[in-house]
């Protein structure tokens, strides 16, 4: 069992992190150079921790397994990200921001840490506008603001659908000026295998080099973990190729408790799947909803096309069952209900798809008003699926997108080893069951500019560890596990590919612990995953060497990760016998389908501690909420 | 100087050598040209007229020198850049796909450059020092023109090379304005477009007197 | 979404290490004119490691055409045909049937061929740590809006960051040149008042660097901009020429 301290600090909600600042130990300037510190992962998380660790004047090497640290996903993310300026003086302020946020996650989520995000999410704007990050502007020349994910004020800051990139490119430019002074270090093409504990503290890594395969040992005095979120575990999803989970994973497996695995988040306007040859999902804005009616065909198994199906064989199911939101309820409620209808048949295009009209659109505000505010969007589904969008409606299906799950964090953002630190989508804390949109972007630089930096030298000041090196026996039998591991799945020589198991894993998962739950289906899979697994300890075929860029051996390791991730996921589901937020249990809804909350008995974060294969020990983190009224959603 | 040869030796540094001297070379050529066309008012006033530049002869004599410099030091840079490039770039791809992506003019530049120079070394030695050391007494410069293209291999020659210095300066002289970085998405268009003209004129100008004087040895009338 | 599917012809670079000599290994190949390119090479390996092959290596990440990860040269072409489109969003009903597709690494001596289709383009972060950035120390910004720039600029600006340092623009110059990306970058910041206090040290450093890192030299044919998936314009490598000019002229900046 491990002890949960989750180190609130005392006070009210708004000034936790203000005297939890004071509280903390600082370290002076000239001993900070006498620090290293490793950061994984170079997303918003990682480079904004990098960038200010180095400033502060710590010794920062910094790893990615891509070829540049600005290759990270958080480059993809289009919308937004969200801040309580309340420039647009339309009532937002810190505590509003903070409520949403909270609300949104259906009160599965951390006070103090959510109230701290929203507090920091000003200094973001600033930071990000003096590195010269191009946000949008009115004509005025003050920053441009717009409403997202159907919250009620306009906060979000966006840089046309590359807001993602231009922060990215932000904290990357702020990371390079400390490489350039010499305080930060980037080491790429480098994938993190292990952790290396002496006693019990984080104190090294073991990383493969993706173009020699050697693997090899850094020792420092912290670890920093960004290594993002693990929606790939389905396969198919809309994060990049080669988002994983494996940093995360193998630190879970060091003692790190995993939080929350089950609560994923499945977007619902994404491009479906054209064949069973697609590698991986794309995601179109929601603001679509905004004005495209959802609908399928009344008549299961109707192949007529979309314009010969008159009006009223035609059911635009989430008007008729959510009268009041209609299609601006939010994500969960309609990727789960875009789930029913193709589960009853009523599904296009091969079933797994239903239409986004804009008929009505088009004759309100005429097609050259629907291409002013959805041009780009309709351009970029002409680009991929190949067909007019103004002419024939649009075929979307949800796709996982994002995990509110991760490794289990205390407010210091300290996982349960001691000196390993989370930051950003691979921690769960601050969302609760979901995420609102554009908060994510948000979340990863206050994780990284705002957070760790104070953090960091609380713990450094509070332990000073001694500089280790690398080569203790610590490291040594480190390094010997990883190497066995690898020569292992090298030496299975099976038949089946890497990536057909890991379609069959996708399968089993977005059916069973995706947009629906239930316990029959949640046990079917677990036995079905465990399966699944020992087919590909003793049937996968891995080609090429050891020693090699082997791109199929990098995505091996991933996904035998992933097959004890699923696992976990389908454990935490089963467990958590209430549905709340993007967790959905089939069992637990109200009279109207609606989500039902057990706040008596699941109020708490699960945190997973792991024993051995397949076994996991649940540690619980209850949840108070002091400042907020836990109230039921209704989009009735 | 550290400055100054730092300058000259950076990539952007040599482009901007390329693009002043060019300048240069382009104004020479439209002077150049101007003296020409003074064939088409015939044998006397063209004649009078080298006389006239003859009388002033030590100025002449600067401003060859200073323009020998030039050109040396614009096609030296030129075979400098072209060889940076060549060792930057040293495989092609198994398509050439070139013309997608870029005009001809712009590719050809070392090409063009190179033959533009082996023409100046023939015409200096057939024309210029024709002109300066091998008139004896003579002076119809004149009559030096008229059989130098009766000979259908130098009109042809001389024909052939005016198109490409026109190629030649349809891209330079656009290129020079980006080099100084007096690019726009305003005015751009209309200096390429300029360019265009200023080649096209010295190209037609230039290459119509070899086609001229090719016809009247036919006993054409001039 | 299209139904037949078309036959191609792919002949794709094999190249086991930097060293070694590469050639091109022929794949006939029947696909859903639905797939993307990397889909198709997705679909070729998993049937060269069914048969216990070596897998055709190439990098991809986003598939959505930001992260700058994936690109390739198909027929000569960055990207291949189409305009301001990057590898992975290049769709197969964009080729006919029975066309022949000759697909090869970013080729320059500043990106080294690692294996097959991959490249190493760690010159493009030599020259962004040089000095690609506001020196900027967190904590310390005003608000927001208190520095109030127009929307042109913020608009221009933008146009110059949208690059997503995937190469092609070197890929493409005849003389790999890596102009077009470095003169993106010098304008994002000359373009706005943020960067001016460095406006000047910046472009010389950055270009310092890029000459240092084997990329050629711009002879404007523009290739650059012509296959650029982000479309950024020529026009940046022009402001980067006056500051580079200015800069040298003007006294008390380094380099």
């Amino acid at each position: 069992m491990i002890k949960l301290d989750s180190k609130i600090p005392d006070g009210k909600l708004s000034e936790k992190w203000t005297n939890h600042k004071f509280n903390m130990k600082v370290i002076n300037p000239a001993n900070k150079r006498k620090f290293d510190i490793i950061v994984v992962g170079s997303g918003l998380a990682g480079a904004s921790a990098a960038a200010t660790l180095g400033e502060l004047g710590y010794k920062v090497k910094i790893f990615t397994f891509h070829d540049s640290t600005r290759r990270a996903h958080s480059i993809a993310a289009q919308g937004g990200i969200n801040a309580a300026k309340n420039y647009q003086n339309d009532a937002d302020s810190v505590y509003r921001l903070f409520y949403d946020t909270i609300k949104g996650g259906d009160f599965r989520g951390r006070e103090a840490n959510t109230w701290r995000l929203a507090e920091v999410s000003n200094n973001i704007i600033d930071q990000c506008v003096a590195q010269g990050v191009p946000f949008a502007r009115e004509y005025g020349g003050t920053l441009a603001n717009r409403s997202f994910g159907g919250a009620q004020v306009s906060r979000t800051f966006y840089a046309r659908g590359e807001t993602g990139q231009q922060l990215l490119l932000g904290a990357y430019g702020s990371m390079n000026r400390q490489v350039n002074l010499g305080n930060v270090e980037i080491i790429p093409r480098r994938e993190f295998l292990d952790v290396v504990k002496i006693d019990g503290h984080a104190r090294g890594i073991i990383v493969r080099n993706l173009v020699t395969g050697e693997l090899e040992k850094y020792a420092s005095q912290a670890v920093v973990l960004a290594t993002g979120g693990y929606v790939n575990v389905y396969f198919l999803s809309t994060n990049a190729m080669n988002s994983n989970v494996t940093a995360a994973w193998r630190v879970h497996k060091r003692g790190a408790a995993f939080a929350n695995p089950c609560y994923t988040q499945i977007h619902p306007t994404c491009l479906p799947v054209h064949g069973e040859d697609q590698s991986k999902l794309v995601l179109m804005s929601e603001s679509l909803r905004n004005d495209g009616r959802i609908w399928v065909p009344k008549k299961p198994g109707d192949t007529r096309g979309p314009n010969e199906i008159p009006e009223d064989e035609r059911d635009y199911y989430l008007e008729r069952r959510y009268p009041a939101f209609g299609n601006l309820v939010p994500r969960d409620v309609a990727s789960r209900n875009a789930k029913y209808v193709c589960d009853e048949g009523k599904g296009i295009a091969g079933g797994k798809a239903v239409y986004l009209d804009f008929s009505d659109a088009f004759n309100r505000i005429g097609k050259d008003g629907v291409k002013d505010k959805y041009g780009n969007l309709f351009d970029m589904y002409a680009n991929i699926t190949g067909v007019n969008p103004y002419n024939v409606p649009m075929n979307i299906y949800p796709a996982p997108h994002y995990s509110m799950g991760g490794l289990w964090v205390d407010y210091e953002l300290m996982s349960t080893i001691p000196g390993m630190f989370v930051l950003g989508e691979a921690n769960f804390s601050d969302h609760g069951a979901n995420r609102l949109g554009a908060s994510a972007l948000m979340q990863g630089l206050s994780d990284g500019y705002f957070i760790i930096p104070y953090t960091m030298g609380n713990y450094l000041g509070t332990e000073k560890p001694e500089k280790v090196d690398v080569e203790t026996n610590e490291f040594k039998e480190t390094q010997q596990n990883v190497e066995e591991n690898i020569n292992k799945m090298l030496s299975i020589n099976g038949k089946q590919t890497v990536d057909s198991i890991h379609k069959r894993l996708g399968h089993l998962l977005i059916d069973k612990v995706g947009m629906s739950r239930d316990e029959q289906g949640l046990k079917e899979v677990i036995n079905k995953i465990r399966d699944l697994r020992e087919e590909f300890w003793t049937d996968v075929k891995i080609v090429g060497k050891a020693n090699d860029i082997n791109q199929t051996l990098e995505r091996a390791g991933r996904v035998a990760d992933f097959l004890e991730l699923g696992e976990l996921m389908a454990k935490d589901a089963l467990n958590r016998n209430e549905s709340c937020g993007a967790h959905f249990r089939e069992e637990y809804q109200t009279e109207d389908g609606e989500a039902l909350r057990n706040d008596e008995e699941y109020k708490y974060v699960a945190a997973w501690e792991y024993k051995k294969e397949g076994e996991w020990e649940l540690n619980k983190e209850d949840l108070e909420f002091e400042n907020v009224k836990l109230a039921t959603r209704s989009y009735k | 100087m550290n400055r100054l040869n730092q300058f000259f030796n950076s990539s952007i540094g040599k482009k901007l050598v390329m693009a002043i001297t060019g300048i240069f070379l382009i104004l020479f050529l439209i002077f150049h040209l101007i003296n020409n066309l003074m064939l088409f008012g015939g044998p006397e006033f063209f004649n009078e007229n080298v006389a006239r530049l003859e009388s002033i002869k030590p100025l002449i004599r600067v401003m060859e020198i200073i323009l020998a410099l030039v050109f040396i030091y614009h096609t030296y840079t030129g075979l400098k850049l072209w060889w940076k490039n060549k060792k930057a770039n040293p495989e092609k791809y198994a398509v050439n796909a070139n013309k997608e992506n870029s005009t001809v003019y712009s590719r050809t530049m070392t090409i063009t450059g190179s033959l533009i120079f082996i023409f100046l070394v023939i015409h200096l030695y057939t024309i210029w020092v024709k002109y300066n050391f091998g008139m004896e007494g003579s002076e119809d410069y004149f009559e030096v023109i008229k059989i130098h293209f009766a000979n259908p291999i130098w009109a042809a020659f001389y024909f052939i090379i005016m198109i490409f210095i026109g190629f030649h300066i349809n891209h330079a002289f656009q290129s020079a304005f980006q080099s100084f970085g007096w690019s726009s998405k305003k005015y751009t268009p209309i200096v390429k477009k300029i360019g265009t003209v200023i080649a096209i004129i010295l190209a037609v100008g230039f290459a119509s007197i070899p086609v001229y004087f090719f016809y009247i040895s036919f006993g054409g009338q001039g | 979404m299209s139904e037949k599917n078309i036959k191609l012809t792919l002949n794709i670079w094999r190249q086991e290490s930097p060293e070694a000599k590469g050639h091109f290994e022929k794949f006939e190949k029947e696909i859903s004119p639905d797939a993307s390119i990397l889909e198709v090479l997705d679909e070729i390996n998993n049937h060269l490691e069914a048969e216990g092959k070596e897998p055709i290596a190439f990098e991809s990440d986003c598939r959505e055409g930001i992260c700058g990860t994936c690109g390739f040269v198909i027929n000569g072409q960055p990207h291949g045909p189409l305009p301001k489109t990057a590898t992975c969003q290049l769709h197969m009903r964009n080729f006919k049937d029975g066309d022949s597709l000759y697909i090869e690494p970013f080729r320059a001596t500043a990106f080294k061929i690692l294996k097959d289709l991959i490249v190493d383009r760690s010159g493009f972060d030599k020259i962004q740590v040089a000095g690609g950035f506001i020196s900027f120390n967190t904590g310390s910004a005003p608000d927001g809006n208190a520095i109030s720039i127009a929307k042109e600029i913020a608009d221009e600006a933008l146009d110059a960051a949208e690059c997503i340092g995937c190469g092609a623009c070197v890929a493409a110059c005849k003389n790999s040149s890596a102009m077009l990306f470095v003169g993106a970058k010098v304008s994002q910041f000359a373009i706005l008042p943020q960067g001016q206090p460095e406006r000047y040290e910046r472009v010389q450093a950055m270009v310092k660097v890029m000459d240092e890192n084997l990329f050629g030299s711009c002879t404007n044919t523009y290739a650059c901009e012509a296959e650029c998936p982000k479309g950024i314009s020529v026009l940046n490598i022009a402001r980067m020429n006056r500051d580079y000019f200015m800069a040298k002229l003007k006294t008390g900046t380094n380099e």
